[in-house]
């Protein structure tokens, strides 16, 4: 059976949900061969073996954490010569795209971004895309060389699979390019025990109606009473109420989970563009009239600071 | 010395327009206004605050595209560029992010440049791969996603706020950056600004200019193929309740019923 490069986006050898989603997917078209470099890469195997990787390749040097992004392709690229996989698949961060894409380029392949679900075809692996601010769906292939995909978090459920997930050093040479940028400083961003935006499986969001940094604690006592993670709209995150970190829109983060909560969110557009694919949609605004309403499966028409604090407190009762 | 930069723009559908396909599976473009991509807006600022800091410096804006992509060179130099360069060519119409990095590449090696300046990501394709495509095929640095740059004694600087981490980043030039739409505002032309872009010179070139083959771009050359375009069918009306003192109930009962609590 072909191989299928995955590779793997982890956090000192913690595996991130996305990898394990890419595995899932990939076993639809091949055999998964994991690829993790930098520190605790070796620590990935385990996991990586549980959901379907025969084989995981590993590499560590200073380099991934002092340059961007160049040490990671020519990674990847050892790691393509010596698999000659049938596709590489890449987790759809803003650094994954970036590694896919220069890896495509030097290998001589097509490359597709952002797809959300992925299938064996007879010419090789089909992708679906979410275009258009949601409103198209498209099929594509990659038609020249070999199919390099990222996908996005959310586009499968996760299943374990266990495999044989055998540890190989991978042999890595930099080349002239990998130390072109340098990382002088690195801050990391403060956990707030929440889940990560992009992965989350419920997202609760405030907008302008929330009217205030303060008051964006009931969106947070929401979200926290869900296991959710927060968004915000541009126009909230714009007045300074909320990190543009958590912004959810076409210039923001595009997110995919199974629940969308907005509050006091209008739905220009341009945040429609990065929340429409979500499975269930769910508003509360004061106005009636808001394009919101037109995506949802419930809405409620009120005051998004009576509302939220009592469906908080009933969802409190309800989980006991 | 002069700072070469050149800013790669794009000419997009504007999104609150009725965005579709055409028969070809490319974008259509006649049937909705196009504009300067807003996050390419973002590039022209920081490029034209980085020649401001400099002593002297040269803003030439590129893009590839059909005639009318022609007013978002016009409104990048009704902002304040110096010059506008205009890719256009039949050959070019459904070509892929490979395809459109080597044209970008080509056009901006022969350009002259120490500093290439894109925005994150187009508003129409948002793939986000351009920046990095081009910096791979000029072989420069790629200081790519900040929300901070400067430029001084031939080294860039800059912040990239990752998932993970916030991280400071610094290169020699030539490099190649992208800013994201948190490194500031873009300002909006003058009236003067506006009437100065309409003598300001605009070069069009060809395929043949940049000693690129038919075949490497459009729809032959591309790598990836569309082969079904569909929309998505309009959600159905949804249950929409006014709340009369008990809306967080009844929204708790709805999540309940489909199993979110």
């Amino acid at each position: 059976m072909a191989e299928v490069l995955v590779y793997v986006d982890h956090v000192d050898g913690a595996v991130r949900k996305p990898t394990l989603e890419l595995l899932t997917l990939a076993r639809r078209i091949g055999e998964p061969v994991a690829v993790a470099l930098g520190n605790g890469a070796a620590d990935t195997a385990a996991t990586l073996a549980e959901h379907g990787a025969v084989k995981v390749l590993t590499h560590d040097a200073s380099e991934y954490a002092d340059y961007l992004v160049v040490p990671k392709v020519d990674a990847l690229q050892a790691a393509y010569e010596a698999v000659s996989p049938a596709a590489v698949l890449v987790p759809s961060s803003a650094e994954g795209k970036e590694i896919a894409a220069r890896l495509a380029l030097r290998i001589g392949s097509g490359i597709i971004t952002d797809a959300v679900d992925l299938e064996a075809g007879d010419e090789g692996p089909v992708a679906t895309q979410s275009v258009f601010a949601a409103s198209f769906t498209t099929k594509s292939r990659v038609i020249k060389g070999t199919p390099v995909i990222t996908v996005k978090p959310n586009s499968a459920a996760v299943e374990a699979a266990p495999a044989a997930g055998s540890v190989e050093a991978l042999a890595v040479t930099f080349s002239d390019k990998a130390t072109g940028t340098k990382v002088t400083a690195r801050t990391p961003r403060e956990s707030t025990g929440r889940p990560e935006l992009t992965e989350a499986a419920i997202v609760v969001s405030g907008g302008r109606g929330v009217n205030g940094a303060e008051n964006f604690s009931i969106i947070e006592a929401l979200a926290d009473s869900l296991g959710a993670a927060v968004g915000a709209s541009r126009a909230a995150v714009d007045a300074g109420w909320y990190p543009h970190t958590n912004q959810v829109g076409q210039t923001g983060k595009s997110v995919s989970p199974q629940l969308y909560i907005a509050n006091g969110i209008s739905g220009a557009i341009q945040h429609r563009a990065g929340m429409q694919t979500s499975k269930t949609i769910v508003a509360v605004n004061k106005d009636a009239e808001a394009p919101i309403f037109e995506l949802v499966d419930y809405g409620v028409v009120g005051d998004l600071f009576d509302v939220v604090p009592q469906l908080t407190e009933e969802i409190k009762t309800r989980k006991g | 010395m002069s700072l070469r930069i050149v800013v790669t723009v794009k000419y997009v559908p504007d999104a609150t327009g009725d965005r579709h396909f055409a028969d070809d599976l490319t974008v259509d473009r006649d049937d909705v206004d196009g504009l300067l991509s807003e996050l390419d807006e973002y590039a022209v600022e920081q490029a034209l605050q980085i020649a401001e800091d400099a002593d002297d410096a040269e803003v030439t804006v590129l893009t590839i595209g059909p005639e009318d992509a022609k007013d978002a060179l016009r409104k990048a130099l009704s902002m304040g560029a110096d010059k506008a360069i205009h890719v256009e060519d039949d050959d070019l119409h459904g070509t892929d992010a490979i395809g459109t990095s080597l044209v970008l590449a080509k056009a901006i090696e022969k350009a002259g440049f120490d500093l290439v300046v894109s925005g994150m990501a187009s508003t129409d394709g948002t793939m986000g791969v351009v920046p990095a495509l081009v910096a791979e095929r000029l072989g420069v640095p790629q200081v790519t996603l900040l929300s901070e740059v400067s430029v001084e004694d031939g080294t860039v600087k800059g912040r990239r706020d990752g998932d993970a981490a916030s991280e400071q980043l610094e290169a020699s030039l030539p490099a190649l950056v992208s800013v994201t739409d948190q490194s500031g505002e873009a300002r909006y032309p003058s009236f003067k600004g506006i009437m100065a872009a309409k003598k300001k010179p605009v070069e069009s070139w060809d395929l043949s200019d940049l000693d690129i083959e038919a075949e490497e771009v459009g729809l032959e050359g591309a790598f990836t193929k569309v082969e079904a375009a569909n929309e998505r069918p309009a959600r159905t009306a949804g249950t929409i309740v006014k709340d009369e003192g008990e809306g967080g109930k009844q929204l708790a009962e709805f999540l309940a019923s489909q199993k979110f609590i």
